[in-house]
């Protein structure tokens, strides 16, 4: 173990002293090669201009080699064995798309995803928007404000033991010590193994998702709030708006470029989702969802990459609208700079 | 935003008691977890972790010495003990003889149990039973009892986890790999921000698109492709596929889309005439972003290396995918994740494992919130 922290250490002394002495020693390279100093006017103008070529390559240079080594080729990777069989040897033209869509397991996370994108960005905008306004009627406001987005710094794997327990089942009758079922019972129902309900087990594996996500939209949204002109708010007040109104017809349209936001970044995180169901059921008692049956694809029996690939593009395909959104958001809110 | 509405009493009230409802919910499932890992394993089950400062009571049968340890008394035939031996860790509360009636009489009152025999049973554990006639058989008396134990609070649970489960040395692996996952992308982030931010040359719009565009790319799409190039490399070089070099790469590259992303526009918001000052006084750009830029993104760069830290921190699939699951490089995450199946109905192991990989995380975030939130917000809203 020793032998491990030191190892950490002279890699990250290493690793940061690497691209310390690269951006430096680039960047003397390139004062040496073509000097602007010291040389006579003409030939150090177009020396000046020389540098200026190639200095932006030097800063953006390993950047993008690591981007396209990690994330463009990939993508270009994942989309051709997406045509090949199990090995990656063989083409099979669109056979792993027809075993997808022909496949009951695919088709339930398909279903299920579906299901997922409904409720959850639905419900932590919702939860989200109503805490920011509620919280900042109250003093302490900011405290519960933090304790509500605590759960954000949380792992999946952690909430979802966390949430487990809170699911706890024992039979019948006997002391209840998940708190859930203590509940029920206690009010004289009957305790359920949550999670191997068929169909509601999604809504509770959900909860898991909304409970650590609800944080992160609250915050983005409380500041959107701020940045609503009091005078609005007072107009609306003066012309005898009740608080419903004032909400839905004068704050929520405001904000609805911030609504969009998280909407959209929470959607693209629920297509991701993973850990929560690989932890909680491993997409048993029909709880499955396209990334854990990526995830395994990819070593079940040896692993299937055609396949996994083809599951990883139908992801990719249902990001692809918000990301086009994004790109064009961004030209034209860089398109002045 | 200080709207004038809900001025009655009741309203405000209402807001504080929802507010509060939302607060209980967030936070309770988290305390429910330390409360219950700081608990002694056998209360765990006994009792919901939300008694746990109330005596547990559990309702159990023991047996009373067979006939050969009878002594004569004043004509009578006496039994006496302990009917917890030498350990009298619990108090009872009530007992009985039959299986149907475990709790028929309180502790400390003697039971007529009919043909001329008594028993009695203390809170303590002691008893005496008495007979006109002497005892006979080889099976002593069946008793049942309620008893009762005061709550009891222990670090034990840690001390196993920690030293015994290998979770002490999966928080060192975490570690191991955490760290230099965020320190490195930070410096190869910086410097492409500024080149996007401030230097002009060809092909910077459609940079800045692809970067964007990167941001939302599902990490699946990455995992076979490099899963196949490190095998590949592996096997070409003769080392090892999973190492801690190849996750730190990994994370890196998951990481720079964002962090150039968050950078570039904090960076592109710097007032100009600084730069340009500096410009004309000869400062060339490496200088320019060595000496100025780096200094004043400070709090930028605080921003990315949180999240990044959580993320790294708090993955599981990338470790999954590029680490082993052996001791030396099983990272947190995972570990607890093999544990739910190893050790699925242990809740004092699975509530302090749970607990230890969230500290880190939650100290982190308690301590640096104001650049998890200003990362947060930079991050979302403007580029969107």
């Amino acid at each position: 173990m020793a032998a491990q922290i030191f190892s950490a250490i002279t890699v990250i002394i290493v690793g940061v002293g690497g691209c310390v002495a690269y951006f430096w020693g680039a960047n003397k390279l390139v004062d040496i090669i073509f000097p602007s100093r010291g040389v006579a006017g003409a030939a150090a103008i177009d020396n000046l201009r020389r540098q200026g070529m190639i200095r932006p390559w030097l800063f953006v240079g390993p950047a993008m080699i690591i981007l396209t080594i990690y994330l463009i080729y990939p993508v270009v990777e994942t989309l051709r064995l997406s045509f090949l069989d199990r090995g990656g040897a063989n083409f099979v033209g669109l056979a792993n798309y027809e075993w997808a869509f022909g496949d009951r397991e695919f088709r339930n996370a398909i279903f299920n995803n579906i299901i997922w994108l409904a409720v959850v960005p639905a419900a932590c905008t919702f939860l989200g928007l109503i805490i920011a306004v509620l919280t900042d009627k109250i003093w302490w406001g900011t405290i519960a404000k933090s304790l509500i987005f605590l759960p954000l710094a949380i792992s999946f794997v952690g909430a979802s033991v966390i949430w487990k327990f809170i699911y706890e089942y024992r039979g019948a009758g006997q002391t209840q010590i998940g708190l859930l079922n203590a509940i029920i019972q206690y009010f004289g129902g009957q305790p359920q193994v949550w999670i191997s309900l068929p169909f509601w087990n999604n809504f509770f594996l959900m909860i898991i998702l909304i409970w650590i996500q609800t944080g992160f939209a609250m915050v983005i949204l409380s500041s959107a709030l701020r940045g609503i002109p009091e005078e609005t708010l007072e107009a609306a007040v003066i012309d005898g708006a009740n608080p419903f109104q004032i909400f839905w017809k004068i704050m929520v349209p405001q904000i609805w470029g911030t609504i969009a936001v998280v909407w959209t970044t929470i959607t693209i995180l629920v297509l991701k989702v993973f850990d929560i169901v690989l932890t909680m059921t491993n997409g048993q008692w029909n709880s499955q969802v396209l990334a854990n049956l990526m995830f395994d694809w990819m070593f079940r029996g040896g692993g299937d990459f055609g396949r996994g690939a083809t599951i990883a593009i139908i992801i990719m395909i249902a990001v692809i609208p918000i990301m086009i959104w994004n790109i064009r958001q961004a030209n034209k809110e860089t398109g002045g700079h | 935003m200080a709207v004038a509405t809900g001025k009655s009493f009741a309203s405000r009230f209402g807001v504080h008691i929802a507010v509060f409802t939302f607060v209980a919910i967030w936070t309770v499932p988290t305390l429910g977890i330390l409360v219950s890992s700081l608990r002694d394993k056998d209360q765990i089950i006994a009792s919901g972790w939300w008694n746990s400062f109330a005596s547990s009571t559990q309702t159990e049968a023991g047996r009373l010495p067979p006939a050969s340890a009878q002594v004569e008394k004043d004509g009578k035939f006496v039994l006496e003990g302990n009917i917890f031996g030498d350990d009298p860790a619990r108090d009872i509360n009530s007992f009985g003889v039959k299986s149907s009636a475990p709790t028929q009489y309180p502790a400390g009152t003697t039971a007529d149990l009919g043909d001329g025999e008594t028993l009695q049973l203390n809170a303590d554990g002691s008893f005496v039973m008495t007979s006109t006639k002497p005892f006979e058989g080889e099976r002593g008396q069946r008793v049942y009892y309620a008893s009762s134990a005061p709550p009891k609070f222990t670090t034990d649970n840690y001390n196993t986890v920690l030293f015994s489960e290998g979770i002490g040395r999966s928080f060192m692996n975490s570690l191991t790999v955490t760290i230099p996952a965020t320190v490195i992308p930070i410096l190869i982030a910086a410097f492409a921000a500024y080149a996007l931010a401030w230097m002009r040359f060809p092909g910077r719009a459609l940079l800045i698109a692809v970067i964007i565009g990167l941001l939302v790319v599902p990490l699946q799409m990455s995992l076979i492709p490099l899963l196949k190039l490190y095998n590949g490399v592996g096997s070409f070089f003769g080392v090892p596929s999973k190492t801690y070099l190849g996750i730190w790469l990994a994370h890196t590259g998951f990481g720079l889309p964002f962090a150039i992303y968050l950078l570039r526009s904090y960076i592109a918001g710097l007032p100009r005439e600084i730069m340009e000052s500096a410009r004309i006084d000869g400062a060339s750009d490496f200088e320019i972003f060595v000496k100025i830029v780096l200094p004043l993104s400070f709090p930028v760069l605080a921003s990315f290396a949180i999240f990044q830290f959580l993320w790294v921190w708090n993955d599981l699939l990338v470790a999954m995918v590029f680490l082993g699951t052996e001791g030396d490089q099983i990272v947190l995450t995972a570990k607890l994740n093999a544990l739910l199946g190893s050790r699925g109905g242990d809740w004092e192991i699975l509530t302090t494992s749970a607990f230890i990989t969230i500290v880190v995380p939650l100290i982190v975030f308690f301590s640096l919130q104001r650049y998890f939130v200003r990362g947060l917000l930079a991050g979302s809203v403007k580029g969107g």
